[in-house]
């Protein structure tokens, strides 16, 4: 191996084997991005609402508590599918009103139980969170999770 | 210490250290949280601590890598830094940048994407410095003799430099927004940052193991290909369950497969070398560190890794414990090893002294890769129980999280032993022995004279 295989003819295979990935990724990239737009997240319009919700979401950095679509810290529970959970997906006023009455009934403060923050929301932030969470339940994640514990 | 400028690694590396106790500070009262939930829940809630916990490690990487490349590429460039003052304003404004951060942290002022949160001005900070530091090195390393060593190490800074534009790109459509998110931060710690790791680790065996050079590049170049060759389209085992087309079900399980390979041949490489080299390097605590890291590497990043990477697995195991598991055993392998082992390695010839206490440098080792290790354990068995029952039972996410205190507890235990660890490490490498040489008297020793300390001085010759 060592005579074939030379320095330079290491990293030849180095630099052109990476541009070669690299091409293969973009255009996965360049197709996914379409598929995202067209497909998996078409079913549900992207509204204004959905729009401040996941500013809502951001701004209190949720996902360093809880999970979306799996993602993010493992201290509170996944809320990809929130709205399957509750049993409010295609209802957009009971969605607002179950998270609203959730939102403003924090921090328990019971013993021994993981304390979510008090956040104070205006009733559209709350709408608009609601919107996000329900929007981002109607995106086709390949069937995931498993069940609707999340 | 062959130049001067080298010198500029000093104060990168204290910051990073500083940086380190921070984290790991943090690290334990996040621990404790899980143990005791009501603890700090009003004044400092868990998504805040979270938050302070990886951007510290995150940054604090990067400076030892900024620090590193400092301390290195003078000596394989054989030339001085370009401009030493850019240098320091470099780190002036990511100093400025991360307190800036954590005090904002504090007062609940951030962005929200994961690991990205830092206010818009600290991004733009870090981007500036990026830049400042890309000048500088690369001036550095035209001018000077090219080795594979610096090659790859500037090739990998460029690439992490240039994918960071996109921590600016925030889209409305959530599942877009993850995407483009994992080029931030897949490409950065399964791509690039190996890069880094693999140049690093190649003349960290350079200089302590004595072996040829052509040798040790060519590994190099082989290594640096396989990380990349299956790190950009294992980028794919994030895309399964985001809203991205089902074909990166198999891409992403096939080379992320792959992504065992070049943490394997780091491994090996590391014991070869070490092998193969005759010279008897008096400092043994960089070369434990050095050989510690790209064997926790392997287990951390390379094992923990595949285990929940084929995508049948992860439609059970994704986002529970046992992501967490991997995701601190491989960062301590791979990236915190490694910074320590540079570290443990420049900091006698930046102190000009003797290679401190290494028996407490070494125990140091022990007691955080145990830590470390013990951590793993105790949530890859929590992150199992959660996945059966969470995820194929199908039980409510608190209700099993009730059941898994025993493990929370234990890794709390664990945290306290890497703490500990951390405080002795930074103890080792920063306090003064006494075996001190003065510059003026042509690097000699003052006292403690012998010819091994002159080794560690003039960088191992």
């Amino acid at each position: 191996m060592s005579e074939f295989l030379t320095k330079s003819r290491a990293r030849n295979i180095f630099y052109g084997g990476s541009l070669f990935f690299i091409g293969i990724f973009a255009v996965l990239s360049i197709d996914s991005h379409l598929y995202v737009v067209n497909e998996s997240t078409a079913k549900a319009p992207l509204t204004d609402e959905v729009v401040l919700g996941k500013h809502v979401w951001e701004k209190h950095s949720c996902i360093n508590c809880h999970t979306l679509h799996g993602e993010g810290a493992y201290f509170a529970p996944e809320v990809g599918n929130v709205m399957t959970r509750w049993g409010v997906l295609d209802d957009p006023d009971d969605a607002a009103e179950t998270l609203g009455s959730w939102m403003e009934s924090q921090p328990s403060g019971i013993e021994g139980r993981r304390q979510m923050p008090y956040f104070k929301l205006t009733e559209e932030e709350v709408r608009g969170l609601s919107e996000f969470l329900r929007w981002a339940d109607k995106t086709n994640t390949q069937d995931w999770p498993p069940n609707d514990a999340g | 210490m062959k130049y001067s400028s080298q010198k500029v690694a000093y104060a990168y590396f204290v910051a990073a250290l500083g940086l380190f106790a921070i984290q790991v500070l943090v690290g334990l009262i996040g621990g404790w949280i899980y143990v005791s939930p009501n603890f700090l829940s009003e004044l400092l809630p868990f998504n805040i601590v979270r938050m302070l916990h990886t951007n510290a490690l995150v940054v604090w990487l990067l400076l030892g890598f900024f620090g590193a490349a400092y301390f290195i590429i003078p000596e394989e460039s054989e030339r001085e830094i370009h401009s030493v003052k850019l240098a320091y304003i470099q780190l002036l404004i990511l100093v400025v940048g991360t307190l800036g951060a954590v005090v904002s942290y504090i007062f609940g002022i951030h962005e929200g994407r994961e690991f990205l949160e830092q206010p818009l001005w600290v991004k733009v900070g870090i981007l500036v410095a990026a830049l400042i530091f890309l000048f500088n090195i690369s001036m550095t390393v035209l001018k000077g003799r090219k080795t594979a060593i610096t090659n790859i190490l500037v090739i990998g800074l460029w690439a992490l430099s240039l994918l960071w534009l996109f921590a600016f790109y925030n889209p409305a459509n959530l599942s877009l927004d993850k995407m483009y998110w994992w080029y931030v931060v897949h490409l950065w710690v399964e791509g690039t940052w190996e890069l880094v790791m693999a140049s690093i680790l190649g003349f960290l065996m350079l200089k302590l193991t004595g072996v040829d050079r052509e040798v040790i590049e060519k590994w190099l170049y082989i290594i640096v290909a396989t990380a990349l060759f299956s790190g950009i389209l294992g980028t794919g085992h994030h895309y399964y369950w985001i809203g991205l087309p089902g074909y990166w079900q198999w891409i992403g399980s096939i080379f992320s497969t792959l992504e065992v390979i070049p943490f394997f041949l780091m491994m090996t490489f590391s014991f070869v070398m070490v092998w193969k080299g005759r010279k008897n390097h008096p400092n043994k605590a960089a070369l434990l560190w050095s050989l510690g890291s790209a064997t926790v590497a392997f287990f951390g990043a390379g094992v923990w890794g595949f285990l929940h990477t084929l995508h049948g697995v992860n439609f059970y195991s994704h986002g529970t414990q046992i992501t967490a598991a991997h995701g601190h055993l491989a960062f301590f392998g791979a990236y915190v090893a490694l910074n320590l082992a540079v570290f443990t390695y420049a900091m006698p010839m930046l102190k000009g002294r003797n290679p401190y206490n290494q028996v407490i440098n070494m125990g140091s080792f022990w007691l955080m890769t145990g830590g470390m290790s013990f951590m793993t354990f105790v949530l890859t068995f929590a992150g199992t129980i959660q996945t059966h029952m969470q995820r194929v039972v199908g039980e409510d996410f608190m209700t099993v999280q009730d059941q898994l205190t025993v493990f929370y507890i234990m890794r709390f235990g664990a945290g306290a032993a890497v703490v500990l660890g951390a405080i002795l490490f930074i103890y080792s490498v920063l306090v003064p022995r006494k075996e001190l040489f003065t510059e003026t008297s042509g690097s000699k020793p003052v006292t403690g004279s012998n010819p091994e300390a002159q080794a560690v001085l003039e960088g191992g010759r």
